[in-house]
């Protein structure tokens, strides 16, 4: 071990009640590894309970005060803790009695003291690689044996696809049968012991389940799927299938002694037989047809009944059992119409919600659990639970934030979804050869894919973080994101090695509408909704830069009595005739014309300019009583061709008329271009 | 005084603890820390008011911290005081010589760490 950054230190929990030789094995020790001390057992089991998974081992004393090593080695085994943490004793204990009674307890190794600085290291370092090696056989086993499981599911799902895609049949009718078939069989075991099946054989037959109609491969298509009713003869050549299908099982060769073949002949055999004895191939009655294919039979008719098929509509839940307990679609066990009628609830909400894809990943779950339980594996068992906490835990997260969440996979190239996201894309949840796939030239632009993933690439371990906003197309709407991605560099050896990324994308769009909206607020004066001073400067100048020959006029006026309104009415009344001349401007002029309040009682508008009867019209509106209140303004007016295309120029012009018509008598207009002499202005800015 | 003569004079062995712990920096490093260890205390305490269980685990931890450095001498005390109270729960007149043993060797052995260089 000579790496000796700190990150790739594993950590080793040091229990002793003497403070000196906890410094003396962490002394000892700390080259190599983290230390944390503990300096008696409970101070170890609350260590142990936060950080378990942290401590690669343990050096436990025995004597000690409160809880002493062989009580802390209990709890360690109620735990499981002792699985995973290999525990050495330390002791100047050296009765053998006292080594026994460890070793009894799952300690893997005895260091007496006095303690040797080489036998301290050799004993914790072996017994750690050890422990390692343990670890990532343990790893190796249950992701191989998960991989394995799935893929022979897949196989069996596969196969009676084929068969269902050749009946016409849905594509959940196989899925449908075999979660019908052991939710029954599991109730079946709950109300009685006529039927001893342990969860092993159960899980054989709901496996077998889904082969009970490959014997319908060797029936002909035109009769398969006549919409019509069957002939006699048409009949006969149909009910071959369930001879044919054991027959196909029974010819697989060196393999009849395997328990799927053998009870998967027994289902596709007997799964029309009929408890009164008058079903077929063989008649049987009663318990002579083995409980499996029993089962199977009554999951085969009630998925019939729901499912539309070419000769038949589809039949409610509540129909389908009812027709089934009256006996319209042939006898069955009363127990597993006991069953059925128990169970119904549950089997609607199964049967009427479950994606397949959850359906196959639950029962590959299951049963890479039993196999690993059978194998007596404990380590194996806390892995497969670790990860399946850590997918429960993702797909938790992953599916309450509402965000495409993306793992981008170097080799082979591939991007995966969550379930989530591959929703909500409408894309698969494998995405192969992504440059070129919807997702990186359809939801990415392609350039920005391309360009993202350089980035990613070209990062490093220390700062793995890329960040950027990226517009996507989600469902033909382009949509500003920020992505977020983390690279993941493999870290052993001396050169990080690019493994691939984990990225979201989080939506923003609506983020960015509402700074534009806040823009727009701030444009805007409070009080009447008009522009305020700014604003209507940089719209002016815009327009005066872009005028042409056509010819604007810049009308600036104030109120001549708001002070007067606002001393015999109240401040009140005063908002409230600011907000009616603003309205009555609004009103008075076109939406492209720009209308302003520049604060207190000053407001302008900037319009295309007509004739003088437009400012006449626009004056009287203005000036209307309100509420018998007289409102009076003075108004000036500067035409655009007068300023060279200078806002400022134009708006001191107009100010300079109202100016004039304030000092001349108010409640009027003149325009500047009357004026006679240079007058002074009634803005103070 | 260096680490070897601390040694001669306390009752130590100082070729095997050079053995175990490899440098004179530790080992006096560790003697210090003995000096500070409260299991010598927690001995005394513990006798004089007659909890046998916690005195045992004292004596217990003492012996084990003296055979870490090899302090013969006063591990030997501290053995015998462990075996004395081991299984024991009430106190006895008999403790006393041995943990006055134990007393008489702490002292020497302090002494002498003190007066390391």
């Amino acid at each position: 071990m000579s790496n000796k950054s700190t990150k790739s230190k594993k950590t080793i929990l040091i229990v002793d009640d003497s403070e000196l030789n906890r410094s003396l094995l962490s002394d000892m020790l700390f080259d190599d590894f983290n230390i944390i001390e503990a300096e008696d057992g409970t101070e170890a089991v609350m260590i142990l309970q936060e950080r378990e998974l942290e401590i690669s081992l343990m050096l436990l004393d025995i004597v000690m005060p409160k809880m002493d090593g062989f009580e802390v080695l209990a709890m360690m085994n109620k735990k499981g803790w002792i699985n995973t943490i290999p525990v050495i004793m330390i002791s100047a204990e050296t009765g053998s009695s006292y080594i026994d009674r460890a070793y009894d307890f799952g300690a893997v190794d005895y260091i007496s003291r006095p303690f040797d600085e080489r036998t301290v290291k050799h004993r914790v370092m072996s017994n750690f690689m050890l422990a390692l090696k343990q670890k990532e056989m343990a790893d190796m086993l249950s992701e191989q044996v998960y991989a394995r499981e799935r893929d022979s599911r897949l196989m069996v799902e596969i196969l009676s696809h084929i068969v269902e895609f050749r009946n016409g049949e849905s594509g959940l009718h196989i899925l449908h049968v075999s979660t019908f078939t052991e939710m029954i069989l599991k109730h079946l075991m709950l109300i009685t012991d006529k039927y001893k099946l342990s969860q092993a054989e159960i899980k054989v037959i709901v496996n077998a389940s889904a082969l009970h109609d490959i014997g319908k491969m060797s029936v002909p298509e035109e009769i398969l799927n006549k919409p019509g009713r069957l002939t006699q003869e048409e009949f006969e050549i149909m009910k071959r299938h369930a001879a044919e299908g054991a027959k196909m099982l029974a010819d697989i060769p060196y393999r009849n002694n395997e328990m799927l073949i053998r009870i998967g002949e027994q289902i596709c055999r007997w799964h029309h037989e009929r408890w009164d004895g008058r079903g077929y191939p063989d008649g049987l009655k009663g318990d002579e047809i083995p409980i499996g294919a029993q089962v199977v039979a009554l999951a085969d008719v009630y998925d019939a009944l729901t499912s539309k098929r070419v000769y038949k509509p589809s039949f409610t839940h509540e129909k389908a059992v009812e027709m089934i307990q009256n006996g319209e679609c042939g006898t069955f066990n009363p127990l597993i119409l006991q069953c059925l009628d128990e169970i119904k609830d549950d089997l609607k909400r199964e049967l009427h919600v479950d994606s397949p894809m959850q359906n196959l990943e639950r029962g590959v779950r299951d049963n890479v659990e039993d196999i690993l339980k059978a194998s007596g594996s404990d380590v194996s068992n806390r892995t497969v639970r670790l990860l399946e906490h850590e997918r429960m835990k993702f797909s938790f997260f992953a599916s309450l934030s509402r965000e495409v969440m993306f793992e981008y996979v170097s080799s082979p190239e591939m991007i995966l979804l969550t379930d989530y996201s591959s929703e909500y894309l409408e894309l698969p949840e494998k995405i192969l050869k992504p440059a070129e796939s919807e997702f990186g030239s359809r939801v990415f632009n392609k350039k920005d894919f391309d360009q993202l993933l350089t980035r990613v690439k070209n990062s490093t371990p220390e700062s793995p973080m890329v960040e950027g906003k990226y517009l996507l197309n989600i469902h033909g709407e382009q949509k500003w994101h920020k992505v977020v991605v983390r690279a993941l560099w493999n870290n052993d050896g001396e050169h990080a090695e690019f493994e691939g990324a984990l990225g979201k994308c989080i939506d923003i769009s609506e983020e960015a509408e509402e700074i534009q909206q806040l823009e727009v607020l701030a444009d805007k004066d409070q009080i009447t909704n008009l522009l305020n001073a700014r604003a209507a400067k940089t719209k002016i100048s815009k327009r005066l830069a872009t005028q042409g020959d056509k010819q604007y006029a810049l009308v600036f006026f104030d109120l001549d009595n708001l002070k007067k309104a606002n001393d015999k009415h109240g401040h009140l009344f005063g908002n409230e005739l600011i907000k009616t001349v603003a309205d009555r401007m609004l009103n008075n002029t076109r939406s492209t014309d720009i209308c302003a309040r520049f604060g207190g009682d000053e407001f302008v508008i900037f319009m295309q300019y007509k004739d003088r009867h437009q400012i006449d019209r626009i004056f009287r509106c203005l000036t209307k009583d309100l509420k018998g209140f007289p409102v009076s303004v003075s108004m000036g007016i500067a035409l655009s061709d007068q300023c060279d295309g200078d806002y400022d120029k134009l708006l001191h012009m107009a100010d300079q008329a109202a100016y004039a018509v304030k000092y001349g008598g108010k409640n009027s207009y003149k325009f500047f271009s009357e004026l006679t002499g240079n007058g002074g202005g009634l803005l103070n800015n | 005084m260096t680490v070897e003569e601390c040694y001669a004079k306390m009752g130590g062995d100082y070729a095997d603890v050079m053995s175990r712990l490899r440098t004179d920096e530790r080992v006096k490093r560790f003697l210090l820390k003995v000096a500070e260890d409260a299991s010598f205390n927690n001995l005394c305490e513990n006798i004089a008011a007659h909890n046998i269980e916690e005195a045992f685990r004292a004596a217990h931890t003492l012996k084990g911290v003296c055979s870490n450095l090899s302090l013969i001498m006063l591990q030997e005390s501290a053995s015998a005081m462990t075996e004395m109270l081991r299984g024991k729960t009430e106190y006895s007149a008999e403790f006393e010589p041995y943990l006055d043993r134990v007393k008489e060797d702490y002292a020497v052995t302090v002494d002498c760490i003190k007066n390391l260089d």
